[in-house]
């Protein structure tokens, strides 16, 4: 259990001048549940975009389950078991559920590739999508555009996508961003259940959603870690609340 | 998606009502010669031809997101080789034929290589820059094109060259043609185009290589769209500059629109209605053109997901809007 799976050391995503993400190193042991927060700009998407592959890293190493995949393409990191939801809803919105469900279950299957073949969805396929559709409670909907869904059964299908796949790392931005506070608590309930099979790293604004789901949360700053701690701990550091609240102004 | 079971009759994945229409419309196509004039079956045979180009676009524009307008060139340059090698070459029809559809996607290979990775104007432009490359080359390489002049070859083999055999012949290869499209875009392949058309980045994260699979089916559709200049070339006997030129492109892209972008049968009912009025206007007027994009500004502001799309929004839960969502 203590070997991590994912290990960021001295990681840099810079935008010519400006370091959004500057040095960062953390390391993730398999089945754990982090949170990384920190205020606005702090770095926390971009640090996703570098782990999730979208954006490469200027400097630094990255290295998921003993590979390298400092400069592997999304589309790779994908295949070795990485996968993540987006802080903006990113779903296929002019088909249906179940052919959202279809895609992201085919992203790692030669199927893809037929040309000319039947697009049914087969038994072993059928049985994979539904237990992802009803780990997120949408189980009735399978066979509704998602243009027609509520924002809420978006959000849900967000993390179903990500999870049908049977992921190893799965990271989620912002999960329950612009749900209502009844939404949230599912989406929390959802995050719970997940087996400990996989390996969870969540940013979240939310610090009560965030702090009641992790075994341990990493705060950004300016780009750099401020602290990693239990959310016990981190309720409790005066830093951690001097980044979100302001420091008292001296004159 | 089907439940199995209730499905008795089954042919080619049809089934029931669909199989019917299916049925009717190729046997009201096939009696056509059997009522039209030879002028009229002349404009019939067109409007199969240019179906299947407009279906080939559709591909990349109703399916991938992305409306190519090379597509006129890549008709064009298999036109070209199916008249040089049978006419100049001697070349059997049916060898001349098979090298026209090779080019043809040989070249939509090249134009995908550079055009997978843009999308939107992007891809537009580009599209447009490599179809007027080569329509440049056929104005300009005079020894094989015959520059301005074009080059002209009987192409059609003796028992084809009546007005109504040719016509069913025509028939026969576009139905093939549009059974193996219809089969590509509901294929998993298919689908995958369908993401990428709703969101590349999500399916990058689901483990998709975007740019394989936009490579794959630019190419497939450049296939068809040179299985369509093949015949355009049999069908004309002749092929000048203007059959590569941007016209052409755009042509299709209309024809492609005004039977409804993603419907793919639509490719059909815009060729026939553009060909249709093009014929009918002209006889009125030398100005058709104008109408043409009168005709194109009206179907813009009042249908446009093109004329299958206003079938499909005037018969609500009719035949038509169910085939599309029906699995």
């Amino acid at each position: 259990m203590s070997e991590p799976i994912l290990s960021l050391s001295d990681v840099v995503v810079a935008f010519d001048a400006l370091r959004a993400v500057d040095g960062v190193s953390l390391t993730v042991p398999r089945g754990q549940r982090r949170a990384i927060i920190g205020p606005n700009g702090a770095g926390k998407t971009t640090l996703f975009n570098a782990i999730a592959g979208v954006l490469p890293p200027t400097a630094g190493k990255i290295a998921f389950d003993g590979h390298d995949i400092t400069r592997l393409p999304p589309h790779r990191r994908a295949r070795l078991g990485v996968s993540r939801t987006f802080q903006i809803t990113n779903l296929f919105p002019r088909l249906s559920v179940r052919d959202n469900m279809v895609l992201a279950l085919r992203g790692r299957s030669p199927r893809k590739f037929s040309l000319f073949g039947k697009s049914d969805v087969d038994g072993s396929e059928g049985s994979q999508i539904d237990t992802a559709l009803e780990a997120v409670r949408i189980a009735g909907r399978a066979d509704v555009m998602v243009n027609d869904l509520s924002y809420g059964e978006q959000r849900q299908l967000e993390i179903a996508l990500s999870l049908v796949t049977s992921p190893r790392l799965l990271l989620l931005d912002e999960p329950a961003a612009g749900l209502s506070p009844s939404e949230r608590s599912m989406v929390a309930e959802i995050i719970r259940s997940l087996g400990r099979d996989i390996t969870v790293v969540l940013i979240e604004h939310d610090m009560d959603l965030a702090l009641g789901l992790v075994d341990r949360v990493t705060c950004m700053f300016e780009g750099r870690v401020l602290v990693e701690e239990a959310p016990d701990e981190i309720r409790r550091n005066k830093k951690v609340q001097e980044v979100y609240l302001g420091r008292p102004r001296h004159a | 998606m089907s439940n199995a079971g209730s499905a008795p009759i089954k042919i080619a994945g049809l089934t029931g009502r669909s199989l019917v229409v299916v049925l009717l419309v190729l046997a009201t196509t096939a009696a056509l010669p059997l009522v039209l004039s030879n002028y009229q079956l002349e404009l019939a045979t067109e409007m199969l031809i240019f179906g299947v180009l407009a279906m080939s676009i559709d591909i990349l524009s109703g399916f991938a997101g992305r409306t190519s307008l090379g597509h006129g060139a890549i008709f064009g340059v298999s036109g070209y080789v199916v008249v040089y090698a049978s006419a100049q070459a001697g070349f059997s029809p049916a060898a001349a034929i098979l090298l026209g559809v090779i080019a043809a996607t040989a070249v939509a290979i090249i134009f995908a290589l550079l055009a997978v990775r843009t999308s939107g104007v992007y891809f537009l432009l580009l599209t447009l820059a490599l179809g007027m490359i080569v329509w440049g080359i056929c104005l300009r390489w005079t020894q094989v094109t015959g520059g301005e002049n074009g080059l002209r070859g009987d192409v059609r083999p003796a028992f084809l060259a009546g007005h109504r055999a040719f016509y069913w012949a025509v028939l026969a290869a576009t139905t093939v043609v549009s059974y193996a499209m219809w089969r590509f875009v509901r294929s998993p392949f298919g689908l995958t185009l369908l993401g990428i058309r709703d969101s590349e980045s999500r399916m990058k994260s689901l483990g998709y290589n975007v740019p394989l699979h936009l490579f794959i089916g630019f190419a497939v559709s450049g296939f068809f769209a040179g299985i369509s200049g093949a015949l355009y070339a049999l069908f004309n006997n002749f092929v000048s500059p203007s059959t590569v030129a941007l016209e052409q492109s755009v042509e299709g892209v209309l024809m492609m629109i005004a039977g409804g972008v993603g419907t793919l049968f639509g490719g059909f009912v815009g060729a026939a209605a553009i060909i249709a009025l093009e014929n009918v206007v002209s006889a009125y007027t030398e100005r058709w053109q104008t109408v043409l994009g009168l005709t194109f500004i009206v179907i813009m502001i009042f249908a446009p997901d093109g004329i299958i799309g206003a079938l499909r929004a005037i018969l609500p839960r009719g035949g038509l809007a169910r085939e599309r969502y029906k699995d």
